[in-house]
């Protein structure tokens, strides 16, 4: 589903991410970890088609496409989301209405007709019920004021209304607490299926007890350092980075 | 440029100004240059009573010993008042008997800017007074008005037929010597519109003037007055469009609103004149406008909303004069400047009357390298026991090179008052874009999506269909501002 072939990427002509390949396959779960500022959020920025991040070399082949030349909106019509670490706040556009633009343009783009606000409420209700978020949040403007779980929990409320083909998760655990957490990742494995994909950025082995991943890598100094599988994160969690990111 | 081809639609696409064409009719214009005589003449031409003479003559003294403005925030080089002709008007014009008299390049004109003056095809509940460069073309709607005894026509018909009524009210609100464009345009106003609701009277449409400025170094001074008896409702929309010129063109239009009573009047503007060139800034219309309504009876109410997103320069405050108890008044303004747009604008609330009420809600938005900025005053006067005002005014900031300034003045004579004022700056940021587009929105429907909440609460005292366009005219105007 998706291949990424030896990428360079920066922001600002300073290189950050150095030489990544990652191969993803339908129904697999990828967790990406590594000590701070490792570049994971820049290879989801790219990933996603963030205009201020730039690709300078290597190959990002999504379901046949050549995702580095499509934006960011054509992107996430092709199925794929990007849970931000930090969601941005946007006063005066409401919650609701936001979701609904998002889920219309893929109605738009499947040549279907638009979901008018009545029947898309049900299906947000639904969706907000499944992860235990109050019907306030739909009046409220989006991310405007909200905590930091809250944004994390909005931004799984949108991957559920979405149901991207492959979603990057960027530390969408750090800021939930310990119930939400719970009731996030059950809502995640929920959305799961054969042919979808999950990479979960992260730095605790909690979230990774919910949601299992078939595969773990390491990521330091924008290369991925070491992989195995979900025996590796229990190993880190243990004995912290070091012993990975001075190997060589 | 030869834009008569294009359909309308093709130049949105082209995110040109999309209202840039200039229209073939012979027209009849004076030429350039001001003094005593062309003041006669236009009223001559006119065939206007004698107040309406000596009104003009009065304005055109004053205006003499007058010098423009310099405090508002704007800049721009001095105006040659003798490079400007002050009467221009399409050929073939008698007094026209049906809208078959037009000039059929008019109406094409007029459709164009979809506003379709056919009797078939005019809108359904909207009466229209069609005003090209300085004369009124076309009056739609006015004999089913008449039934109601609502006098809607152009200003100069209302000067032959109801000459009494413009004479008792006319400049009462913005008097001839009020400030340097308003003495100008008492002393050379042309045309305009001219609305009589008499009492208990709700008006069943709303009512429209469309302006256009089509020929090139004409001044445009229309002249608005609205009455609006005891118990009786108006609302009342301008447009206003112009075309593409390398020189700077003037608009110095006055609008007075009268309410009695218990009436209410509300007047809605979306003024799209052409802007200059959004690079260079060449060109574009000098908007030096004078808008003002006096709350005269008890318990009236004058309501402003302007939608602001033309003109090379703005200096525009449309005010409240709340004379009458209980009266009150509004003020609701999006302005947009882009490119080199500059705008200086905002409103007045006078309180003179005991429980009189005003607020103010305004955001402004600017982009490219241009300045916007906010002017209210709020002047509440030794008798106005328990006035109110409340003001918010918001700016939102597109880019780094443009700028946004607030100067609210506040003044008060009485301590029985209660004045708030609120303010806040805001920025469409290119992370905000980037987080719409990574959901699957266009970035057009993201800007528009902002745009219109901070907005909001503007639009929604507009009519529907203004609403929409005057959000459609944003987005469009702030696509390539953005990023
Ligand atoms: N827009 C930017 N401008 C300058 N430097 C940047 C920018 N974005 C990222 N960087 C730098 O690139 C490096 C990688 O950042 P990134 O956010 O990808 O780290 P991370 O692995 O996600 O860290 P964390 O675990 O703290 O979230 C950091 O040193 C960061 O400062
Ligand atoms: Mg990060």
């Amino acid at each position: 589903m998706l291949e990424i072939k030896d990428l360079h990427a920066g922001v600002d002509g300073t290189e950050i991410v150095k030489g990544i390949s990652l191969s993803i396959n339908k129904g697999e779960v990828h967790a990406i970890m590594g000590p701070n500022g490792s570049g994971k959020s820049t290879l989801a920025k790219i990933l996603s088609g963030h205009p201020a991040y730039e690709a300078t070399s290597g190959e990002i082949i999504f379901d046949g496409q050549n995702l580095l030349e499509m934006d960011a909106e054509e992107r996430s019509l092709a199925g794929v989301f990007m849970g931000f670490q930090y969601p941005v706040e946007v006063p005066g556009v409401n919650n609701a209405e936001f979701l609904r633009m998002a889920h219309n343009a893929r109605k738009v783009k499947a040549g279907e007709e638009e979901v008018d606000p009545l029947d898309f409420d049900e299906l947000l209700s639904e969706k907000m019920k499944m992860l235990g978020m109050e019907k306030k949040y739909k009046e409220r403007n989006l991310n405007d004021g909200f905590s930091g779980g809250e944004k994390k929990k909005n931004e799984i409320l949108q991957m559920a209304i979405l149901e991207p083909k492959l979603s990057l998760l960027d530390e969408t655990d750090s800021g939930l607490d310990i119930d939400a957490l719970r009731i996030v990742s059950e809502g995640v494995n929920k959305l799961r299926s054969e042919n979808n994909a999950l990479i979960l950025i992260t730095h605790y082995q909690r979230l990774l007890d919910y949601i299992k991943p078939d595969f773990v890598h390491v990521l330091s100094q924008g290369k991925i350092v070491k992989s195995g599988d979900k025996a590796l994160a229990l190993e880190l969690e243990s004995q912290g980075y070091d012993w990975v990111t001075t190997a060589d | 440029m030869s834009d008569e081809q294009n359909s309308v639609s093709d130049l949105l696409e082209d995110n040109q100004y999309k209202y840039g064409f200039t229209t073939d009719v012979e027209s009849d214009t004076f030429a350039k240059g001001l003094n005593e005589d062309v003041v006669r003449a236009i009223s001559k031409k006119k065939n206007e009573p004698e107040f309406m003479l000596n009104f003009r003559l009065k304005a055109f003294e004053k205006w003499k010993t007058m010098t423009e403005p310099a405090w508002p925030n704007v800049h721009y080089p001095p105006i040659d008042f003798q490079d400007i002709s002050y009467y221009s008007e399409p050929k073939k014009k008698k007094v026209l008997e049906s809208l078959d008299e037009v000039d059929p390049e008019v109406m094409r004109t007029f459709e164009k800017l979809g506003i379709p003056l056919d009797e078939q095809k005019k809108l359904a509940n909207v009466a229209v007074d069609a005003v090209f460069d300085s004369v009124s073309v076309a009056t739609t709607h006015k004999k089913k008005l008449m039934e109601q005894g609502i006098i809607f026509c152009p200003i100069s018909e209302a000067l032959q037929d109801y000459p009494e009524l413009v004479e008792e009210y006319l400049g009462t609100v913005v008097p001839v010597g009020d400030n340097y464009y308003a003495a100008l345009n008492s002393a050379v106003f042309t045309d305009g519109s001219f609305v009589y609701i008499p009492p208990d009277t709700i008006s069943p449409m709303e009512i429209s003037t469309y302006f256009r400025i089509n020929t090139e170094e004409t001044g445009q001074f229309e002249r608005t007055l609205i009455i609006c008896a005891e118990n009786s409702y108006v609302s009342y929309l301008e447009g206003c469009t112009a075309p593409q010129f390398d020189t700077n063109q003037l608009h110095a239009a006055v609008v007075e609103l009268v309410t009695l009573d218990n009436a209410e009047i509300k007047y809605s503007t979306v003024q799209n004149w052409y802007a200059g060139d959004k690079e260079t800034g060449k060109g574009g219309i000098y908007n030096f406008v004078t808008k003002r309504g006096k709350c005269a009876g008890e318990n009236s109410k004058i309501s402003w909303t302007q939608v602001e997103t033309g003109s090379a320069i703005t200096w525009k405050y449309p005010s409240c004069i709340l004379q009458g108890d209980n009266s009150s008044g509004e003020f609701y303004s999006v302005a947009l400047t882009n490119g080199h747009m500059q705008a200086d604008t905002g409103t007045k609330m006078i309180h003179i009357g005991k429980n009189t009420r005003s607020s103010i809600i305004s955001k402004g938005i600017s982009a490219d390298v241009s300045s916007n900025s906010y002017r209210g005053q709020v002047k509440i006067g030794k008798n106005a026991t328990n006035a109110r005002n409340y003001s918010q005014c918001d700016s939102m900031l597109v880019g780094d090179k443009s700028s946004a300034h607030t100067f609210p003045y506040i003044e008060t004579a009485n301590s029985s008052v209660q004045v708030e004022h609120e303010a806040a700056t805001s920025k469409i940021s290119e992370d905000q874009l980037f987080y719409f587009e990574s959901r699957g929105i266009s970035r057009e429907n993201a800007i528009e999506a902002v745009i219109s909440g901070f907005c909001k609460d503007v639009f929604k005292q507009l009519p529907m269909e203004f609403a929409v366009e005057a959000q459609k005219l944003l987005t469009l105007k702030l696509e390539d501002s953005v990023g």
